[in-house]
């Protein structure tokens, strides 16, 4: 049996471990709070762009628009939402896991990064990190996503890349969180749901229909991207909170089984003191 | 009941917010063609903003907003702005408008090959929006 001096210690760094998660689990349930908010009011947004773009593309679906259609390279993009920081479980290496399991060739993908901690592991895999732009995920705003896209569109039209796919954490529910891998462009969607969209109406477009795509797509792009950075800091948040949870749970567990072993040796100690003396009385009389 | 069914829903949306949402008779707004007003019953039509103010008439009074870039929806029932910015007049910084409109106009000026003219004239005309609201 361990000496009690080393139970004492070895709990006694177990409690101030405890403590840390805690405190992290605190301030990470705090910016969970603020991140969830912030998703949901920008929500409807999403929402809403994607129902517009969902029924424009249904009456108009035959378009020939370089938006809508793969470019010549066979490069694709990743834009790769993971976070800065580690102590969040699974949350980084399950992203870095959907790039490399995305049957994406690694000589083909050119990945645009966001989150130091994923960019290590993929560079170490051997992927090529194109642009890193760790820095937005503290405070993602409108302007950067905005700024962002407009980088990866313009290596699109320029022919430097032929599809675009955004990788990222999908904010389910404070439980939940599911790592999640979509197309951007060529914007593409199901059958069914165009279907859904009522093509009944007849729509006009101003200036154009082409000239109208041409604006809207990039906006539809970038709320989409803007809609995944901030779901993304709830999931980070999230599954920091969860990790720092489980944590202290198992730091409470493995100090009241400590505190059941040090009893135990104290007892011990106190038993075998009582019998010498015994011994010792024994043996002078 | 006339008064009733003149009115029309109006949703203005942001990426950050529902920044309005209720019924209206009438907005007015600037698309990149022209200012353009529109009742209920428009026909569908879908276009772009252009950074301007939107004036709503509705049941309690005339509200105007500044929004800059997005685009708008119309349906005949039902009118949804999707902008990338809006804001209320007690929302506008005049002396940060002021001093975005003079560095635009500087960028203009200039005439070097950095200058992104087209961005130039859009910060210039957010700003001319912005401070227009305020007077």
């Amino acid at each position: 049996m361990a000496s009690m001096r080393d139970i004492k210690r070895r709990k006694s760094s177990i409690q101030s471990t405890q403590q840390i998660t805690k405190a992290m689990k605190l301030v990470s349930t705090v910016k969970l709070q603020k991140a969830k908010n912030r998703a949901e009011q920008s929500n409807p947004y999403f929402n809403y762009m994607y129902q517009t773009v969902t029924s424009m593309l249904a009456r108009s679906g035959n378009m020939a628009h370089p938006y809508l259609k793969a470019g010549d390279s066979r490069k694709k993009a990743i834009i790769t939402i993971a976070s800065n920081r580690g102590l969040a479980g699974g949350y980084n290496s399950n992203i870095v896991k959907l790039v490399t399991d995305s049957g994406i060739p690694k000589e083909d993908a050119r990945i645009y990064i966001i989150g130091r901690k994923a960019r290590e592991s993929l560079e170490r895999k051997g992927y090529e990190v194109k642009e890193d732009y760790s820095d937005v995920i503290e405070g993602p705003t409108y302007e950067d996503a905005s700024a962002i896209c407009k980088k990866v569109l313009d290596d699109f039209t320029k022919g430097e890349i032929g599809e675009i796919y955004l990788v990222y954490t999908h904010f389910k529910n404070t439980v939940s969180h599911i790592p999640t891998m979509m197309k951007l462009l060529p914007v593409e969607f199901e059958e069914a749901e165009l279907k859904e969209a009522d093509s009944n109406v007849l729509m006009n477009y101003e200036p154009n229909e082409e000239e109208a795509l041409n604006l809207i797509i990039p906006k539809y792009m970038t709320s989409l991207f803007y809609g995944a950075l901030v779901e993304a800091v709830a999931s980070e948040n999230g599954a920091r909170m969860q990790a720092m949870d489980s944590a202290t749970s198992n730091a409470e567990e493995i100090i009241s089984d400590l505190t059941l072993k040090y009893n135990r040796a104290r007892q011990g100690s106190i038993t075998q003191e009582l019998t010498e003396i015994i011994a010792g009385a024994e043996a002078i009389s | 009941m006339a008064e009733d069914n003149r009115n029309f829903q109006l949703e203005i949306i942001t990426p950050d917010r529902v920044f309005y949402k209720g019924m209206a008779s009438m907005v007015e707004f600037t698309s990149v063609d022209g200012e353009m007003g529109v009742y209920k019953h428009h026909i569908p039509l879908t276009t772009v903003l252009a950074p301007g103010i939107v004036s709503i008439t509705g049941p309690d009074g005339k509200k105007e907003a500044a929004v800059h870039a997005g685009f708008v929806q119309i349906l005949g029932e039902k009118v949804t702005f999707l902008a990338e910015i809006a804001e209320w007049p007690d929302e506008i910084d005049v002396s940060r408008a002021q001093a975005a409109k003079a560095r635009a106009e500087e960028r203009l000026r200039s005439h070097s090959a950095e200058v992104d003219v087209a961005r130039a004239e859009i910060a210039l005309k957010k700003a001319l929006v912005r401070i227009g609201m305020k007077h």
